[in-house]
């Protein structure tokens, strides 16, 4: 069942015309002509499409919660800024079938009132960025954007906008501010963007694998897709797979996939590499909690793990992860945990706006705590003292970027403690190098 | 040794290009424009300097911090000169999984040169920079607006011999 990917390789598929060949833009023809904007957040709420981007939210609902003053423009914003550590399928999507965004952009548009929408693409993917450029002249040049779409009566102008390098930009109200041209400062909420969003006026902000659903639920309808999937996780899901597997790329699976399947079979990651095993899985992007192989593949109740938003989630944060992006990453036994911790640690610490002293503070002290204990200078206290700041963190930041910082940690360190209790106790042995702990291998 | 240039402008095309860029937008929210042109301007002269960011002010008729602040708080743009080549090296967790930070210990050997330095033919400019989402395809780096996938010593290696010519 292939709900996005299904014309991936077509060749030439980046065009319009052999885009529309395979169906391209029917749902443009279908919703501007013979549905209201009303009729189309119907079917994309029937749909249970959940926020593709890492939050899960469903998109029928946030679309919902849009206000509607008189006479103030609304806005959709397609946030294309991926950057959670893991992943990689907006990229993947939007070179390869660009004219699918666009689609999506129009319909979901025209069911949110919008006449002016952008696409806020990061800008280390220029290059992406000229694609869908290319792409968007195209729909003009064929009456599919501008004035008077297909004589509908309903106009739209689609602009593409770049980032300059910031994960924090991924944050829907940190992105508005850097479309406003300022420094990508989270805002606090409430106000959201559906009531005070771009330029003050009711926004809506939705990352682009859940616009390029829109097609389809208008072409098939709500219900159809609400049929794919398991529970309250409907449809599809691209999956970008990276790490110590045979077949690393995007997969769009159906969600409710066996972990394991997902893992071992020929037709998505082929296994581990030859000769070695499943260590731990991020599975949803760096900000997710790690987890160790025996309980990615099985629930701590002993029950199959699936790939979908509440298997993943089953057992908390105790014994459980999230879907999140759907960056997963599996590492094998080569892999330090305290090296792989200080490496994302890092990387947040890097990221960090500044605005809140917990987060600026916080994840500077755990990147320093980590650094010393992966090079040996570690000290018994050092654990809990982690511990210690990621909980101190965590709930008291204006954005979830400080819980993204602190997750990795407290995880690593929940699952993983022995091996961190090894580097403190045996600095020696432990910063020789190519030395990895053999003592916290999960038996699969 | 960095030579200033003080007549900072716009090439005709690039003038050009900043108008349509800023006309996008709502009216008076023009400031909109600021990340866009800060790319044209550092398109053209390789890296973004104060006078560069005063210039770009003065386009939009906003005052010059409201560029400075901009131009410090995103990592793309270079706020000292560089080399003819800006390597921007991933140095994010999924890519030292597959294998990327050994490619850049070679990296590194291959250029005589550590992060944030630039070679001394003026060649290469070498910066880390955090996850650029090709983790699957990864190790990688970028070069302005190429990517460079998949990457082992070997190809390393050629890709250096390649733009040194």
């Amino acid at each position: 069942m292939k709900i996005l990917t299904e014309y991936i390789h077509h060749p030439g598929i980046e065009t319009l015309s052999v885009y529309r060949s395979v169906g391209g833009y029917r749902a443009v023809e279908k919703a501007l002509k013979s549905m209201t904007p009303d009729e189309v957040v119907e079917e994309v709420k029937k749909a249970g499409v959940r926020g593709r981007g890492g939050a899960g939210f469903p998109m029928g609902l946030k679309w919902s919660f849009l206000a509607k003053p008189e006479g103030v423009p609304r806005y959709l914003v397609c946030n294309a800024d991926e950057s959670e550590p893991g992943t990689f399928k907006d990229h993947y999507l939007m070179k390869s079938i660009p004219h699918l965004l666009i689609e999506g952009m129009i319909v979901s548009s025209f069911a949110l009132g919008a006449n002016k929408s952008f696409i806020y693409v990061r800008g280390e993917l220029m290059y992406v960025i000229h694609i869908l450029e290319k792409a968007i002249q195209e729909a003009k040049a064929a009456g599919l954007l501008g004035k008077n779409i297909l004589g509908s009566g309903y106009d739209l102008e689609l602009i593409v906008q770049p980032g300059g390098g910031a994960y924090i930009c991924g944050e829907e109200t940190a992105l508005l501010e850097s479309l406003e041209g300022k420094r990508g400062n989270p805002r606090n909420k409430p106000p959201f963007p559906a009531v005070k969003g771009l330029y003050q006026c009711p926004t809506v902000v939705n990352n682009v694998e859940s616009i390029a659903t829109t097609p389809w639920i208008i072409n098939n309808g709500g219900d159809a897709y609400a049929g794919i999937g398991i529970g309250r996780s409907t449809g599809t899901k691209l999956i970008s797979a990276s790490g110590h597997i045979n077949k690393p790329g995007v997969y769009e699976i159906v969600l409710g996939l066996p972990v394991e399947e997902f893992i071992y079979s020929d037709e998505y990651l082929g296994g581990i590499r030859p000769g070695h095993e499943l260590k731990a899985v991020v599975a949803g992007g760096s900000s997710v909690p790690i987890l160790p192989a025996h309980l990615i593949l099985k629930t701590a109740t002993g029950e199959s793990r699936l790939m979908s938003y509440e298997s993943l989630s089953d057992g908390g944060f105790a014994t459980g992860t999230m879907l999140g992006s759907g960056g997963f990453i599996a590492m094998d036994e080569t892999t330090c945990i305290v090296r792989n911790t200080w490496n994302f640690s890092r990387f947040y610490a890097h990221e960090s706006c500044g605005q809140c002293s917990p987060c600026r503070e916080g994840t500077g002290w755990m990147t320093k705590v980590l650094d010393r204990i992966e090079h040996g200078h570690g000290t018994p206290e050092d654990i809990d003292l982690l511990v210690d700041v990621a909980k101190k963190i965590e709930g008291n930041t204006i954005c979830p970027l400080g819980d993204a910082a602190a997750w990795p940690v407290a995880s690593a360190i929940r699952h993983f403690r022995d091996e961190f209790e090894w580097h403190i106790k045996h600095p020696k042995e432990a910063t020789l190098p190519g030395a990895v702990y053999r003592g916290s291998l999960s038996l699969v | 040794m960095a030579v200033e240039i003080e007549n900072i402008v716009f090439t005709p095309e690039r003038l050009a290009k900043a108008n349509e860029i800023i006309a996008q937008y709502p009216e008076g929210k023009q400031k909109s424009a600021l990340l866009p042109l800060l790319h044209l301007a550092q398109e053209q002269y390789g890296w973004v300097s104060a006078a560069v960011m005063d210039y770009v002010a003065s386009i939009l008729s906003i005052e010059p911090i409201e560029v400075y602040e901009v131009a410090t708080f995103y990592t793309m743009f270079h706020l000292e000169p560089v080399g003819k080549h800006v390597i921007e090296y991933c140095r994010t967790g999924p890519c030292c999984t597959m294998g990327g930070e050994e490619v850049y210990d070679h990296l590194k050997k291959k250029l005589q040169i550590d992060a944030g330095e630039t070679t001394s033919d003026g060649v290469f400019t070498l910066k880390e920079v955090e996850c650029l989402a090709a983790c699957g395809w990864g190790p990688c780096f970028q070069i302005r607006e190429k990517f460079f996938l998949h990457l082992t010593p070997e190809k390393v290696d050629d890709i250096i011999t390649e733009l040194r010519n």
